[in-house]
């Protein structure tokens, strides 16, 4: 009844919709109104969406190294203490050198990391036996941020990391002191861990254990354990989270990785050997 | 329907024909999203602009709507709402479209959008269809902040992320009920309200 009495209101209409060309009309109106809405929505929102990425990358830069403290930052705040911030590139262990050349010429901080690590081209299959993270590929180039004192000396320097735990794969952050042995703080904002068990990876009371553990040893073997949960007695032990002990495995064999010899382990360790002299020229080297 | 009243158009989707009590749509969402308050909040408004924007336009294209191509149009214009939606959160409130993530993209496959712009907006004008869409928006996010509400407050012991009931694990009282984070204690909550929604208004109850 409904559909007939349309029909005929139609007919009095000299544009008739339900004709072939009618069809084809509508359909195209209809697509070429929509996809312009929705390109002039993306592309003036795009640089707003940009910063946001980037104002949270730096913001949880600053929350690892310590320079934030406990409270959630303005944009305007980020800025002002991103300033003391320096990004680097660093070129991992079996990076193809011909490959990175053109990367690292560039600016350090248009370098998309998370691409790169991708790219067949940017990225290196990690060896099964090599492989404690669970992350199969890594990029050969990898940002690292150098957080400097008020007198220009090397204070902090934040890492990114990666490596699966239960049920994902955990994106963070972990930041070490000049030595490149001592923990400065860990964070990670991208997991899908159960909340409430794997999850408590994010609660600041689990990441408050970490600052002042020794990570890595005098000789730069990575020698931080996540133990049973409440068995950390040493400097180089941390609680693991109780109900997640594949989690917690994951987070310990992560920090391994990445602060090891197929890591940062190689760039840690000039870090060290100059430890003492300007601690600028041991950065410029290991580019 | 055509001759209901512009209240009963904008408020009978909330208690008399609410569409996750009574027709048992769009549940989906109603499980992912509802972990935390804000969640839920930030959710429902953006299930309410969809539905009331894109039934408002469906209506106002009605007439020219091929019959044969009814449900595309219809798909394409909902998902136009849901992608400026998306576009916008990203934009405005990041930290909260982070946790949305994906949510906000299954806004399209939302089956309360497209029952109303099928079911109402293609009969009626362009304002009862903008009303029911908001009605039907808002009888949507009745049982979802109703859910978060629960779900948060035994969950986590928060509500709107400020802290309710002392936990356990910072030296209080409350032992948080792992379960009500989980998808399924969204279903026995929903399951709850259905219950006492057709006891006080037993019209509902379907008779079989």
């Amino acid at each position: 009844m409904q559909a007939e009495a349309e029909q005929e209101k139609q007919s009095v209409v000299p544009f008739n919709p339900n004709s072939v060309f009618g069809t084809l009309v509508v359909a195209v109106s209809l697509c070429l109104v929509c996809s312009l809405l929705v390109s002039i929505a993306a592309v003036s929102l795009r640089p707003m969406q940009e910063q946001n990425q980037l104002n949270k990358m730096r913001r949880n830069v600053l929350a690892v190294s310590g320079l934030a403290g406990d409270k959630h930052l303005s944009p305007k705040e980020i800025d002002e203490l991103f300033e003391k911030v320096e990004t680097q590139l660093v070129e991992l262990p079996d990076a193809n050198a011909e490959a990175v050349k053109d990367l690292e010429a560039g600016e350090a901080t248009d370098y998309d990391q998370a691409k790169a690590a991708k790219d067949p081209e940017l990225s290196i299959q990690i060896p099964v036996e090599k492989d404690i993270a669970g992350i199969k590929r890594r990029e050969m180039v990898s940002k690292v941020y150098l957080v400097k004192s008020d007198a220009g000396q090397l204070d902090t320097v934040v890492l990114p990391i990666y490596g699966k735990g239960l049920w994902s794969t955990l994106y963070g952050f972990i930041a070490l002191g000049a030595d490149g042995q001592t923990v400065k703080g860990i964070t990670f904002y991208q997991h899908a861990e159960t909340p409430g068990l794997g999850g408590e990876v994010d609660n600041p009371k689990w990441k408050a254990q970490w600052p002042g553990k020794v990570a890595v040893n005098e000789s730069g073997t990575p020698v931080l354990d996540v133990t049973k949960p409440g068995n950390a007695s040493k400097d180089t032990e941390v609680d693991g989270l109780s109900g997640a002990t594949i989690t917690s495995n994951g987070v310990e064999n992560t920090v391994k990785y990445w602060l090891g010899e197929n890591g940062f382990g190689p760039y840690l360790a000039k870090l060290r050997e100059s430890g003492d002299s300007d601690t600028n020229a041991a950065v410029s080297q290991s580019r | 329907m055509a001759a209901s009243k512009t209240k009963d158009v904008l408020f009978d989707p909330v208690f008399k024909n609410n569409p996750i009590a009574l027709q048992v749509l769009g549940i989906c969402s109603a499980l992912a999203v509802t972990t935390q308050l804000q969640k839920a909040v930030v959710m429902s408004l953006s299930v309410i602009a969809v539905t009331a924007c894109s039934s408002a336009i469906v209506s106002l294209l009605r007439n020219f709507i091929p019959s044969s191509i009814r449900i595309i149009v219809q798909m394409t214009v909902i998902s136009t709402m849901v992608i400026l939606v998306d576009q916008i959160l990203k934009a405005f409130l990041p930290d909260i479209a982070d946790q949305l993530s994906v949510f906000v993209g299954l806004i399209i496959t939302n089956c309360i959008v497209m029952g109303r712009a099928e079911g109402f907006a293609m009969k009626n004008g362009p304002t009862m269809s903008f009303l029911d869409g908001l009605g039907n928006g808002l009888g949507y996010s009745l049982i979802l902040i109703l859910v978060g509400f629960f779900r948060e407050l035994f969950g986590s012991g928060t509500l709107w992320g400020f802290p309710i009931f002392a936990l356990s694990t910072e030296g209080g009282w409350y032992v948080r009920n792992g379960l009500m984070l989980m998808p399924p204690s969204a279903f026995f909550l929903i399951g709850f309200f259905i219950w006492i929604l057709r006891t006080l208004r037993p019209e509902q109850i379907d008779k079989s």
